[in-house]
Parts: structure tokens; sequence; C-alpha cells
């Protein structure tokens, strides 16, 4: 008999993954926004986004959606914990997602929708560091609730964690516009990944040597066997995928130098990061406190969902990937009139 | 400023701010995306140019008002959670599905092709352009369905059972969840209403140009369109409506009560109250105006049909009266308006006046953001009908709520209501600015966006304006 729980742990950590990616690189680049030049090169920038950033924003609403349907028990504890975070992602959320139609409709305030766009970006992507750094330390549970107060998430570990992502996105939107963009943008984009590179490789070094010591469930799958084997292995992975990362920014604009090659490098450096993450988690849904198994819905619901999920995620994919081939290519600022 | 308010108190009050905001959006864009879509299909037909030229006119607002129903909507896929966990935990398993249904099947589809109609008119062509607006338009559409099934779930539970730790568990039939008894009701219900509410706005906009220029040809097809919908639709509305509170009646009688402002059970044939001020505490309704029996008329089908009231409940269920009496007041008012123009509308058309009338076209414009009146006004008396409970007879609201601490909810909430006023507002002035100016013969596309330049392929043909 397959575990159905199993499977919806897998959908769900599979829609978390898909956000962190597509709207890694949205949010990366309204955090790197400020520092274009006004004009041609943000124009630039957000026209490389604008026709799917709400693509990349709705595997978010899976990623929620999905976790109050098949793990409604560790949504009904998770999100209160996390409240302040998670308004002001949401927030955040609204400041940037509008700014993508208002900045055209109002010049005399474009400044101001530049900097809700930053803003907003920069607030959610903290936002979501942060709540993956306070599901890593632990939560207070009572029963089937939420038992602590709401200033808990806040300590240096999940700052550090909100800290992490922003760099890790900005590293992400700086790979996309290396790919998508041309000329000033493009040594722009690829000036600024040389240095967000290291950057990342530093936070991903210091959150990985402080899980261990959160709890001591990390601790044991990292330190001992079979663990061990994993924990020899990551930091070489990690290190021999960021150097090839820093050789092909190098080469962009050189002889053999790929445009796309730094965005799959990076995507690559974020999936070793979060296979890290599961392999310090597995097989609990609220680290360290509610197994996946204690929070999973029933079976009925499981079916239900799975029948839907396994012909849908497929078609989905496949429309998506459609409508980011009808916008392939470089972008560049000409319009469509 | 929110310390006399325990955090139950203000849950509710961020949820209501929050999902009226959000419904506003959505009541538009479903129609606007379906009006896009005819409006495309009319093009494709006959090669008019009025309609490419509407079509672009009203694509950017429609980009406009999706962009603000996205960023609220996924705010409230969060507020189940944070406002009320205890329902998540207890109703997940039964509702949760049908929501990632709606993620899965309708905002995946809508944001997918999103990109393609707003900014890929020159890369894929007319027919491929055509197809993506279809696929918005019936995301849109399938989005009300799954979210109405689970909001009718929570008025009339159905298909469930109760497991051992007080969740609701799926029972064996998902239709007979899915296709809950209130359900057809309130989703044809809401849809009309959704065209309604866009078919005013359009309206409006096309009297308004109107009256500045009477042979603008996009102001003219426009406003003619729209008074069809009012005149075929409205009535048809009412109808529905009608339908939705005999099967209210039957599942909910309390709320019909507090609807109607029938504190007391009339044996011999009820009072309609057409208007006066529902008295709680007396439990009467003060300077009431009433036709007799006509209540037991409407609801019964039979003057002297006897029909309980309030007295008849206990006072723990009770759901606020005045709040659900005036909001349906107002809904039903706006909807004999919404008629009253449509027929004004046949009777100029019968003239061959349709576009002369100005006052005509001064109601349309008063009339003009009636439908989000209307609709707000329904869901309040839905919602603040439905009360006490959340999952009706079976979990109160009260027994729902995240153990929150009020200053947390709080300040939730004021920063909402700062935001949203602030963003929304700017939204909604620059759909103004947009509506103001008239339709040009040669519309431009939605601005500046995204061009992406692609090698080796030649763009289509774009959606040419021409004059009509
Ligand atoms: C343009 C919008 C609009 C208009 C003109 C009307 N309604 Fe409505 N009404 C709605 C938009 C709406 C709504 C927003 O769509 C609601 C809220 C929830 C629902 O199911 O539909 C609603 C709810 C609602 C309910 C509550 C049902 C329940 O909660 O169980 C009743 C009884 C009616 N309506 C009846 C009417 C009648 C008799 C109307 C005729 C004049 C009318 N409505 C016009
Ligand atoms: C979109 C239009 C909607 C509007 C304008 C609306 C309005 C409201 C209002 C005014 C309340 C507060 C009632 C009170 O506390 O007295 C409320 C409560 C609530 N509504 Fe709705 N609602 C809408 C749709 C929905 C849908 C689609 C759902 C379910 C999926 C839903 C679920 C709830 C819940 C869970 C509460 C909180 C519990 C409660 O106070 O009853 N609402 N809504
Ligand atoms: C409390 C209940 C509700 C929740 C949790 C909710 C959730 C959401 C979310 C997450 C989105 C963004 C989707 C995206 O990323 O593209 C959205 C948009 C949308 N919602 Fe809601 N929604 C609610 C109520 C409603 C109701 C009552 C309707 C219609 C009857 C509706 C219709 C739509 C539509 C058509 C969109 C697409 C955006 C737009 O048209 O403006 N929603 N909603």
């Amino acid at each position: 008999m397959i575990d159905l729980t199993i499977i919806w742990a897998g959908i769900i950590a599979f829609a978390v993954a898909a956000y962190v990616v597509m709207d890694g690189f949205d949010l990366g680049i309204g955090i790197l926004f400020p520092r274009f030049p006004v004009g041609r090169d943000r124009d630039m920038a957000m026209n490389s986004i604008a026709p799917v950033w709400d693509g990349n924003e709705t595997w978010l609403v899976l990623g929620g959606g999905g976790l109050m349907a098949a793990f409604p028990l560790a949504y009904a504890i998770v999100l209160p914990a996390l409240y302040a975070p998670l308004m002001a992602m949401l927030l955040g959320l609204v400041f940037r997602g509008v700014a993508f139609e208002f900045r055209w409709r109002d010049p005399g305030h474009r400044r101001f929708w530049d900097f809700a766009f930053c803003g907003g970006s920069i607030v959610a992507t903290l936002a979501q560091g942060i709540t993956l750094g306070a599901l890593l330390q632990g939560i207070t549970i009572e029963g089937r609730a939420y038992a602590g107060g709401w200033w808990e998430w806040l300590t240096p570990f999940s700052l550090l964690t909100g800290l992490s992502l922003l760099i890790g996105y900005a590293l992400l939107g700086a790979g996309w516009l290396i790919w998508k963009a041309e000329g000033a943008l493009q040594a722009q984009a690829r000036r600024m990944a040389r240095w967000l590179l290291p950057a990342m490789l530093v936070a991903i070094g210091l959150v990985s040597v402080s899980t261990p010591f959160l709890e001591a469930q990390y601790y044991q799958r990292w330190f001992e066997w079979p663990g061990v084997l994993a924990s020899a292995q990551m930091p070489l992975l990690v290190a021999i995928v960021g150097f090839l990362a820093w050789r092909a920014i190098r080469n962009i604009g050189q002889k053999g130098g790929r445009d796309w090659m730094p965005f799959f490098l990076i995507l690559l450096l974020f999936g070793l990061s979060m296979i890290g993450l599961a392999i310090s988690i597995w097989p609990d849904v609220i680290p360290g406190r509610v197994s996946i198994w204690e929070a999973a819905a029933p079976e009925r619901s499981q079916i239900f969902m799975l029948i839907g999920a396994g012909v849908l995620v497929p078609v989905i994919l496949g429309y998506t990937i459609w409508a980011y081939w009808v916008f392939r290519g470089k972008v560049d600022e000409a319009g469509y009139h | 400023m929110f310390e006399s308010f325990d955090a139950l108190f203000l849950a509710r009050a961020q949820f209501a701010f929050t999902v009226s905001f959000h419904f506003i959006f959505p009541a538009f864009s479903i129609g606007l995306a379906s009006f896009l879509m005819v409006l495309e299909a009319l093009w494709l037909k006959t090669g008019k140019g009025v309609y490419a030229n509407l079509y672009r006119y009203w694509l950017k607002i429609f980009a406009i008002a999706f962009a603000m129903g996205v960023v609220s909507g996924i705010v409230m896929s969060y507020q189940f959670g944070t406002n009320w966990s205890v329902f998540s935990d207890k109703a997940g398993p039964v509702i949760g599905p049908l929501m990632a249904y709606e993620v899965l099947t309708a905002f995946f589809l809508e944001a997918g092709f999103l990109g393609v109609m707003l900014f890929g008119i020159n890369k894929v062509g007319p027919r491929l352009h055509f197809a993506a607006t279809c696929m918005v338009a019936l995301g849109t559409f399938i989005s009300a369905f799954w979210i109405l099934s689970v909001n009718s779930w929570m008025q009339t539970p159905t298909g469930y059972e109760i497991g051992a730790n007080g969740q609701f568990l799926p029972g064996p039939s998902w239709a007979a969840i899915i296709f809950n008894p209130s359900f057809p009701y309130r989703l044809v219900h809401t849809v009309i209403a959704a065209y309604l509410t866009t078919a005013f706005v359009v309206g409006a906009v096309g009297a308004w140009h109107l009256l500045r220029d009477r042979a603008n040809p996009g102001a003219r097809k426009m406003f003619s369109m729209a008074m069809w919908m009012a005149a075929l639709v409205a009535p048809v509305q009412i109808f529905a409506g009608d339908m939705h509170g005999l099967n209210t009646l039957e599942h909910q009688p309390a709320k019909v009560m507090a609807m109607e402002g029938h504190y007391q059970s009339h044996p011999d044939g009820a009072p309609l109250i057409l208007f006066g001020i529902p008295n709680s505490a007396e439990k009467r309704v003060d300077y009431a105006v009433e036709i007799p029996k006509a209540s037991s008329l409407i609801l019964k089908h039979d003057a002297d049909a006897p029909l309980a009231g309030l007295d008849t409940i206990a006072e723990d269920r009770h759901p606020p009266v005045g709040t659900v009496f005036w909001a349906f007041r107002i809904m039903v008012g706006i909807g004999f308006g919404m008629l009253g123009l449509g027929l004004w509308s046949l009777a100029a058309r019968a003239r061959r006046k349709l576009y002369d009338w100005s006052w005509l076209h001064r109601a349309a414009i008063v009339m003009g953001p009636s439908g989000f009146i209307a609709v707000i006004a329904g869901w309040v008396t839905t919602e603040v009908g439905r009360q006490p409970w959340t999952i009706y007879g079976l979990l109160r609201t009260a027994d729902s709520a995240a153990p929150l601490d009020a200053p947390a909810v709080a300040a939730s909430l004021l920063a909402f209501i700062v935001v949203y006023f602030a963003v929304f507002g700017a939204g909604t002035f620059y759909i103004l600015k947009l509506m103001d100016k008239p339709p040009e013969p040669h519309e431009e596309a939605v601005p500046t966006h995204g061009p992406v330049r692609t090698a080796g392929i030649t763009p289509a043909p774009a959606i040419e304006g021409g004059q009509p």
C-alpha cells in the first residue's frame, strides 16, 4: 500500500520549491530594483517578469491552500504562530503586485511605485525567510493549537534566515537578468551577481552550521550514521556548484559564456539548500513538533485531491512552460506598438 | 483605539473588511473577462475595428482590476489560517480540498494565460490570443464555482461525518459536499451579480462619453451592449434572488426571519415589511410600513400561510437583525433600480433615442457603482444572517477563531485598513482616469510592458483597430 501522506508531503514540498525558485527570481528583481538606473533599465527589468509574476505567485497560494487541504492541523498551528511575519508578507505582496500596473499608469508617482515594488519585495522576502527560521527553531504547541506569544518568531536565527533568503533571491534575480537582458543592464546584473554569490555561500554556511544545534533531531540527522554520509557530501557539492556558478558569471560577455548558465547553477544551489532542509525536517511537517502523519487529512480528502493534482499539475506545468516560451528570448524596451 | 475589543471581534472585523474588499474586484473582473471575450469574438467574427478598440480600452482597466483582485485574494487564502485556525483545523479536511481545486483549476489557469492576454497580442496571433482570453474568463468562472461551493457548504453543510477528534471529515460522496443544497442558487445568483455589476460599469462609462460626444462609436457600442444586459439580465437576477431566498427559508429560516424583520410568528399570513427600524431589545420593528400578508404570499405562495418568527428560535441563535434587514433592502432596492433602468433603455431603444436621451445617460452614470453596493449588501445579508455560526448549526463563530492576542489582530487590522484604502484607492483612481478618456479609434494596448523580441519569428498580425 502506498502511503498517500508521503505523496502529499512530496506535493506540498514541490509547490513550495516551485514557489521559491519562481517567485524567488521576480522578488529578487524587486530587491535589486533601486540599483538600476531610472528609465530604460528599470522598465526592462520590470518587463522581463511582468507576464509571469502572477503565475509564479500562484504557487504560494497552492502551498498555503494545499497545506490546509492535506495537513489542516499544520496549517492551523503554523499560521497563527507566524502571524506577524505572514501579515507583513501579505502586505508586502500587495504593494509589489499592484506596482506592476500602477507604475505605468501614473508617471508622476512612478518613483513612489518603484519604491513600493522594491520595499514590498524586500518585506515579503524577509518575512518568508523569517518564517522558515522560526519553523526550524521550533514553535510552542499545546494540544491542537499554537500556544506561544506573538513575538516568539523573532530570534537571531530567524533574522539570519531572513537575511539569507534576501541574498538568495537577489542572486536569483541577478541570474535571471543576466539571462534575459542585454547591454548595460546585463553587465550590471553580472556585477551584482559577483558579490551576491559569495554572500549567498556564506549565508548557506552560517545557516547550515547553526541549524544542527537548534534541535537534537537535526543534530542526530547530520552527525550520526547514516546522516553523516550526506553531511559529508553537502558542503562539497555546494562548493562545486558555487565554483561553477562563479565561473559562469565571470564568463558572461566573454567567448564561451552562456547567458542562461548562471541562473541554472544558482537554481541548483537553491535545490541543494532545499534538500539539506528536507534532511533536517523529514518526516515532520512542523519541524520537531508534528509529523506529517499526525497532521494529515483523512484518506478520502487525500485521494480526492490526488486525482486532481495528478491530472492538473502536469497540465499546469505544460501551459506555464508555454507561457514562458511565448516570452522567450531577450527583453528589449521597444513596445508592441 | 481598539483596547475595548476582544480578539474575536477584531478577527471578524478584519475578515469582513478584507473579504469585502477582495470581492469588489472579482465581482468586476468575472464580468469584465467575459465581456472582453465577447468583444474579441465579435472582432474576430466581424473584423470591425470598433470591437478591437473596445477590447483594448477595457483590457487596460481589466489589468488593474485583476492585479488588485489577485493581491487581495492571496491575503484571503492565508486569513483562514491566521484568523480562523480552529475552524481550519476542524473543517480543513472538507473545504481544504475544494479550495485546493480552486487553485489548481482556476488560479493557475487565469495567471498562466493572463500574461499572454495582456502582453501577447503581437506574439501569438489572434486566434491563440482569443483562446488565452477565453481561458482567463473561464478561470474566473471556475474560481467562483469552487469558492462559492465552499461558502455554501458552510451555510448548508451536507455530506460530512464527524471524526473522533472533532474534525469534520468527508463522507463517501464528494458530490454531496460540493453540490450542497444552497450552492446552485448561490452560484447562479452571484455570477449573474458579477455580470450585472460589470454591465452597469460599462454602461456608465458609455453614458459618460455619450454625454460629451453622441457620435463616438465606441461609446455607443458599449452603452448599447450594457443596456441589453440590464434589460435582459436584471429580471433574471430578481427571479434568481427569489429562488435563493426560498432555498434559504428551507435551510436557514432564522436568516430569512432577520431579513424580513419577523420577530414574532404570524399564524395567519405574515406582512411584508417594506421599511422600518428593527428594535431587537423590544423585539419589534418600529415605524414599520407593511403590506399585509405579502410576505407569506412571496415565501409560501399563499397569503394566509402561517410563518414562524424569531420567537420560535433560541435567543443565542439569533443573527443580528438590524444589519441583515437593512443590507437585504439595499440589495433588493438596487435590483429593482437596475430593472427600472433596463426598461427605460428599452423604451428609448423602441423610439430610436438610445443615444439621445441625456437623462437616461445621467441615470446610467448614477447607477454605475450600484452593482458593487448590491454585491456587498448581498454578502452582508448572507454572512451576517448566518451568525452566530461559521458552519451553520454545527460550529459557532466564537469557537472558530485563532488563539491570537488582541493587539496583534488590532495592529494587522489597522495596517490592512490603511494599506487597502491607500493602495486600492489609488488603483480605483487610475481606473477612473482611464474611464474618463473616451475610447479612441486607435486604442493602444496595455502600455510599455513587456516587449520581448523573439528571434526568427515574424510577429503575427496584431489586432488592428480601424474605423468601424
Ligand atoms: C448585482 C448584485 C445583486 C442584485 C441586484 C441582487 N442580489 Fe441578491 N445577492 C447578491 C447580489 C445581488 C450576492 C452578492 O451575489 C449574494 C450574496 C451571497 C449570495 O449567494 O449572493 C446575494 C444574496 C442574496 C440572498 C441571501 C441568500 C442567503 O444568504 O442564503 C437573497 C435572499 C437574495 N440575494 C435575494 C435577492 C433578491 C430578491 C433580489 C432582487 C431584487 C436580489 N437578491 C438582487
Ligand atoms: C466575497 C464576498 C464575501 C463577503 C463580502 C463576505 C462578507 C463577510 C462578512 C461581512 C462577514 C462577517 C460576519 C460577521 O462576523 O458578522 C464574513 C464572515 C465570514 N465569511 Fe464571508 N464574505 C464573503 C465570502 C466568503 C466566502 C466565499 C467564504 C468561504 C470560503 C467566507 C467565509 C467567511 C468566514 C469563515 C467568516 C468568518 C466567520 C464569521 O464571522 O462568520 N466568506 N464574511
Ligand atoms: C474568503 C474567500 C476567498 C478566498 C480565500 C479567495 C482567494 C483568492 C486568491 C488567493 C486569489 C488570487 C489568485 C491568483 O493568485 O491568481 C483570488 C482571486 C480571485 N478570486 Fe477570490 N477568494 C475568495 C472569495 C472569492 C469569491 C467569493 C469570488 C467570486 C465569487 C472570488 C473570485 C475570485 C476571482 C475571479 C479571482 C481572480 C482575480 C480577479 O478576478 O480579480 N473570490 N481569490
